[in-house]
């Protein structure tokens, strides 16, 4: 909305004339998403460039790599939109790495060694049950960790350190150190892979939903600012938001249908379904993986969260000021034990991804990843003041932690390099963000 | 001759009330009462137990022993929550803002407006914040940015705002014109004039005993926890409020 100031027109109306500043106001754009959307074009072409000049052929920019790389920042993203609430609310969580050891150990063992002897093996309620027990273990310990801060009133830091070490601990003894492979064959395609993604169709549905849903969005968002006598973007705007938008979705979809089946498991699905084609001819798309769309559906159902109820009202009020909160009666130790369940239920389903991804439970599963969570969050704009935060953000700064590690990788940087190379992004970011936020105010 | 003016059962009564701290009491066996459309000034030393005794009221502390009576019956306020089931409003000396959130999100902070999905209805609390500033600060226009990047007076006309749109009986006002302008100042004392017109009863703490002299109807002056006495403001002068604070001296008038 335009009109946050009576007075005189700040000298800022002077850049009006600029048609990049005019679109920005129009549209209402967040320029802090310009700018890691930016980051993100960078990274990639970067790369991309790099490997066409020194390796031969870019491998970046390519179905195949891009569809890899979205499968890849499921489970940090999903992991660091809960991260959101718990860094907004002035806390940290060092534990999510070794709770996801510690889920999925216990969700190997609970679909291989005890679910078939009492359904049977590969019975089709396996999957569902490990699942929802993963996520309430999750939950439960979160919630131990919650009350802890909230009730015991240890920092959050000492909680969830303690929890790193203990968890992991916990994840090694549950199973004597053994790695527990594999697992259950429904339960592996949430983990991705080319029988884990929803095929052409399946893709071309989700996209044209997600479409339907932007336009909607839009129309209602003018309608209720109609009502309300409130400023209207340009008509024009709301048409280029609403094509941006579409376009980015379809774009999407084109790209996980451009990435066909491997020509071994074409094959194995010829031969398994006594088709008569030609393998080398057959042209199976992926279209987008099955932890990719839970991410999405995280991510809408956290933003929703966050923007849209009572809850993530609490939760930006908490991060604000926390006496305030109190003083208008919103039980905060109850928030806080709240917020980092749900922050240990979204853990519990990263495990699932991740230990689908891998068809197997180790107890190494998960190691650092609370590193990269919480950088995601951070690099997404999370303040560690508290706060201040959003659920795309951190996702879109788990994209970019991810692209950086794997673009490392696909060139050749060693371990050591990409390590460093990952530290020094997230002070910049960090930097670069403080830098944005002094300039606006 | 002096004597409590006002007859009849108190909208508000603090019976005996006392709190410590870690050995030290606070508010030391308080009685204090408020009448409908009056306002009693609270005065005292920082750290006389003014806003200590307060807060047992808004729900901020427990007291240790005392009770607390609302037109005459005897309540339990344990939170916030129950306070305002109870009308009572309060405006902190901190104002109590979420400086994150803008100024619809505070003004209805515990208390949002939701449709019937149970989603919060954002637009429809800033058309009512629209409406209740556009009688309190007619020139505030900044309903879109957090309330960090307000000026002090238009904190404070979020803050009381946030009193005053919940039809709150019982008015609780720590310093709120520590923070103002002239002007501004001004424009609270104008209010106060005017809820009190609509019966409300108003506590008000304040330092400034120009200001005491001019919004109060009494004042309970309090010194190392304990109520040193009640006045009728009308019938004493500055100088006998300030022995009361600095010496604790009561005036014959006092009761």
């Amino acid at each position: 909305m335009t009109d946050t100031s009576h007075s005189a027109p700040p000298p800022m109306q002077k850049a009006g004339g600029n048609p990049l500043t005019k679109l920005l106001k129009a549209t209402e754009i967040d320029t802090r998403l310009l700018g890691m959307l930016g980051a993100l074009l960078l990274i990639w072409v970067g790369f991309h460039v790099y490997g066409a000049l020194f390796n031969n052929g870019g491998a970046f920019l390519t179905p195949r790599n891009l569809w890899n790389l979205s499968v890849q920042t499921s489970s940090i993203g999903i992991m660091a939109t809960g991260m959101v609430l718990v860094i907004v609310t002035r806390n940290i969580d060092l534990s999510v790495g070794s709770l996801i050891g510690v889920t999925g150990m216990a969700m190997g063992i609970l679909q291989v060694d005890i679910l078939p002897n009492i359904l049977g093996i590969g019975h089709w309620s396996i999957w569902i049950i490990t699942t929802l027990f993963g996520i309430a273990l999750g939950a439960l310990i979160g919630a131990l960790h919650g009350w802890l801060i909230a009730y015991r009133k240890i920092p959050s830091f000492i909680v969830t350190l303690g929890g790193l070490m203990v968890w992991r601990g916990m994840a090694f003894i549950a199973n004597g150190g053994k790695t527990i492979s594999p697992v259950d064959s429904t339960f592996a395609l949430l983990g991705g892979g080319p029988y884990g993604a929803i095929g052409s169709t399946g893709s071309w549905i989700v996209g044209l939903l997600a479409c339907a849903g932007i336009v909607f969005l839009l129309i209602s968002g003018r309608a209720g600012r109609r009502k309300h006598d409130f400023p209207l973007r340009p008509l024009w705007a709301e048409y280029f938001l609403g094509a941006v938008g579409c376009g980015a979705v379809i774009g999407a979809v084109l790209l996980v249908n451009a990435y066909p089946w491997p020509i071994g498991i074409v094959r194995a699905y010829i031969r398994d379904n006594g088709l008569e084609a030609d393998p080398d001819t057959l042209f199976i798309s992926h279209g987008f993986a099955i932890p990719v769309l839970i991410l999405i559906g995280v991510g809408i159902v956290m933003t929703i969260l966050m923007t849209r109820t009572r809850f993530g009202r609490y939760v930006f009020a908490i991060g604000g000021n926390p006496e305030a909160a109190a003083l208008a009666g919103i039980n905060t130790k109850m928030m806080t034990t709240k917020i980092f369940a749900l922050m240990g239920a979204l853990t519990g389903l990263a495990a699932v991804i991740a230990s689908a991804r891998l068809n197997s439970a180790t107890n190494a599963l998960g190691t650092l990843d609370e590193l990269y969570v919480i950088a995601a969050a951070v690099i997404g704009g999370t303040s560690l003041a508290g706060g201040l935060g959003t659920i795309y953000g951190a996702i879109l700064g788990a994209l970019v932690m991810q692209s950086l590690q794997s673009g490392m990788v696909l060139i050749g940087f060693d371990a050591s390099i990409q390590r460093i190379v990952v530290g020094l992004v997230l002070v910049l970011a960090v930097y670069l963000d403080n830098v944005y936020n002094s300039r606006r105010k | 001759m002096s004597g409590n003016p006002n007859k009849g059962t108190p909208l508000v009564e603090l019976r005996d009330i006392s709190i410590a701290f870690g050995g030290i009491k606070a508010v030391d066996h308080v009685t204090v009462n408020l009448y409908p459309g009056e306002v009693v000034g609270l005065l005292g030393h920082n750290g006389a137990g003014k806003s200590t005794l307060i807060k047992c009221l808004s729900g901020a502390y427990h007291k240790d022993a005392g009770q607390i009576y609302i037109n005459g019956q005897q309540v339990q306020i344990n939170s916030p929550r129950d306070a305002r089931k109870y009308n009572i409003e309060t405006i902190y000396q901190t104002l109590a803002l979420a400086d994150n959130l803008d100024a619809a999100s505070n003004l209805f902070l515990g208390r949002e407006l939701v449709s019937p999905a149970g989603f919060l209805d954002d637009t429809r609390m800033e058309a009512e914040t629209r409406k209740i500033m556009s009688r309190l600060n007619p020139n505030f226009r900044k309903f879109n940015v957090p309330v960090s990047a307000l000026s002090g007076g238009q904190r404070q006309s979020v803050a009381i705002a946030r009193a005053v749109y919940f039809n709150a009986k019982i008015l609780i006002m720590d310093e709120p014109t520590a923070a103002l302008g002239p002007h501004e100042t001004q424009m609270v004392a104008e209010l106060i004039q005017e809820l009190k017109a609509q019966g409300l009863g108003i506590f008000l703490i304040e330092h400034d005993i120009h200001a005491v002299m001019e919004l109060c109807d009494r004042a309970v002056i309090m010194k190392n926890g304990q109520n040193i006495g009640c006045v009728n403001v009308n019938e004493v002068t500055d100088d006998d409020i300030l022995g009361m604070i600095i010496a604790g001296k009561k005036p014959p008038q006092a009761y």
